[in-house]
């Protein structure tokens, strides 16, 4: 069963077309990378896919909710994290937990916070300002914002952006130990080839807009003679090669 | 194991409601300068208004003594309605500053539950904004404002929703087209100041803007005051018209708000708001 599926979505501003008729799905379980250069369109998928922006045309059902009409239904089972959007920084770390306990709904939000604490890490900054952590430290607390009602949906933009090696570590290893624990599917837009290759089993290439091309990391890499999803992503990016079988 | 969420009932509606509000009032108890602005401006403009009041009184005696009391029972009220409206726009603002709205649009919080938390803020802020000024009235002024009688909930409940109906097209412009209107969070209820007879009755004005005096519901309750304060009568009438103004302006401000709110999902206003 597809946790998420999207068909034929189109964004179009004006004559512009920021996505142009894409398709994809993420098998429940699965972790997915949605990879392309600058404007090749994920920011505005993901947008879509979070009821932020309405389709030109096409649809998104996520955990059997379509999000045209039913779209709060889904995102009660789903979060999102984005280093790009702030928490409030005059609201210490707890209090932002508890913020987003109440929307949404999450019982027993102290033990919760306190799980979340333990796992990543939050302890000693859970009593302070969010606006005086350190780039890390926020990274950790927007992920624990995005983990706290238990999501079975998990769109991550950028998780480890502006992170130090060890933190961004520690982050890809608890998210691959939350995916197997809770079966939470994930959406994963990152431009960080060696995180995509870890995390992934699914790929999904966008380029002005369109699906360029698609499957595991290792069905990419032998389609394109590679050692590396980097070297993938920059043949696709600059137009070098053809996919072999293409 | 998972938690179970139980999204839709009532209560998790309340819960979201309180969330955004708890949020909020946890930002005031971290910050004493937020909870002295909330008081300064309606305390400042009683100390402004009170001494005018006692100097007509001292050079002209008694027969100006009632004009001096519907004056500041103009002051406070009239604050009841601004800060209503300042109260709601601004705790709207504190999300968008903050860059916390992303978050908020994508948690399962309704737009129309995003409101009525804004509507419970408005609530706090203009009550710990307003009774100040009301004590210091009482205090230093001799002026009563409880002496209106029980009629003044009523004044109070329409003030309030007057508010609520400006800060929601308030609002709406600043979802529709970003920071560029948020000087309208200030100056959009000053502008109909002079048109709600806050200070002098309808009757001063120019007969050709007295019609425009009479669609706002505040100049009703302003009337209203004056029958109360002057004449010990309660004006049902005008009480009645502010009502149905109110939910005019309501309706249309709620229309407004839908409106904009998906324009802005549409253009894609809703991801870069507050750039």
């Amino acid at each position: 069963m597809n946790a998420i599926q999207v068909d034929n979505l189109t964004k179009h501003y004006g004559e512009v077309r920021a996505v142009d008729g894409i398709s994809f799905n993420a098998p429940a379980g699965a972790t997915v990378g949605l990879l392309g250069g600058n404007g090749a369109g994920k920011t505005t998928t993901i947008a879509m896919m979070l009821g932020l922006l309405i389709p030109t045309s096409g649809r998104i059902c996520i955990l059997g909710h379509d999000m045209a009409r039913d779209r709060f239904n889904a995102l009660a089972r789903m979060n999102f994290s984005s280093p790009y959007i702030a928490l409030p920084a005059r609201l210490t770390v707890r209090e932002n937990m508890r913020v987003y306990g109440h929307l949404y709904n999450v019982a027993r939000i102290d033990q919760r916070i306190a799980a979340l604490s333990r796992d990543l890490d939050l302890g000693a900054i859970l009593d302070r300002p969010a606006g005086q952590l350190s780039a890390g430290q926020k990274t950790r607390v927007a992920l624990a914002k995005a983990l706290i009602n238990r999501p079975e949906v998990l769109l991550l933009d950028e998780p480890t952006a502006s992170l130090d090696p060890d933190t961004g570590d520690l982050v890809r290893t608890w998210l691959e130990q939350y995916r197997a624990e809770s079966g939470c599917t994930i959406l994963l837009a990152s431009h960080n080839m060696a995180e995509v290759e870890r995390l992934c089993s699914h790929v999904v290439m966008l380029k002005r807009g369109v699906v360029v091309d698609r499957g595991s990391p290792d069905e990419l890499l032998m389609r394109y003679g590679r050692h590396d999803l980097e070297a993938v992503f920059l043949d696709i990016a600059r137009d070098r090669r053809q996919a072999v079988d293409a | 194991m998972r938690h179970h969420t139980g999204m839709g009932g009532t209560r998790a509606m309340f819960r979201r409601i309180w969330g955004l509000m708890y949020r909020h009032l946890a930002l005031y108890r971290r910050s004493w300068p937020r909870l002295l602005e909330l008081g300064y401006w309606p305390v400042l403009n009683m100390c402004i208004w009170g001494f005018t009041s006692s100097f007509l009184q001292a050079r002209m005696g008694n027969p100006v003594m009632m004009a001096g009391a519907t004056l500041l029972g103009g002051v406070l009220l009239w604050e009841v309605t601004l800060r209503s409206q300042m109260g709601m726009s601004v705790s709207f603002l504190e999300e968008m500053w903050s860059r916390n709205l992303g978050h908020v649009f994508v948690s399962p919080l309704r737009p129309f539950e995003l409101v009525l938390a804004l509507v419970g803020m408005s609530i706090i802020r203009m009550m710990m904004g307003v009774m100040p000024a009301v004590l210091l009235a009482w205090a230093f002024y001799a002026f009563n404002l409880f002496a209106i009688g029980p009629v003044l909930v009523l004044f109070f409940i329409n003030l309030m929703i007057m508010g609520w109906a400006v800060a929601l097209g308030v609002v709406s412009l600043i979802l529709r087209h970003g920071s560029g209107a948020e000087p309208l969070a200030w100056a959009l209820l000053f502008g109909m100041a002079p048109f709600s007879a806050v200070f002098y009755p309808v009757s001063v004005l120019p007969a050709y803007i007295q019609p425009l005096a009479y669609a706002l519901p505040s100049t009703h309750v302003f009337e209203g005051m004056r029958a109360a304060l002057l004449h010990g009568e309660v004006r049902w009438d005008h009480l009645a018209a502010a009502f149905a103004l109110n939910m005019v302006w309501l309706a249309g401000a709620a229309l407004l708000f839908n409106r904009q709110f998906h324009a802005a999902r549409a253009s894609g206003a809703l991801i870069s708001i507050g750039e």
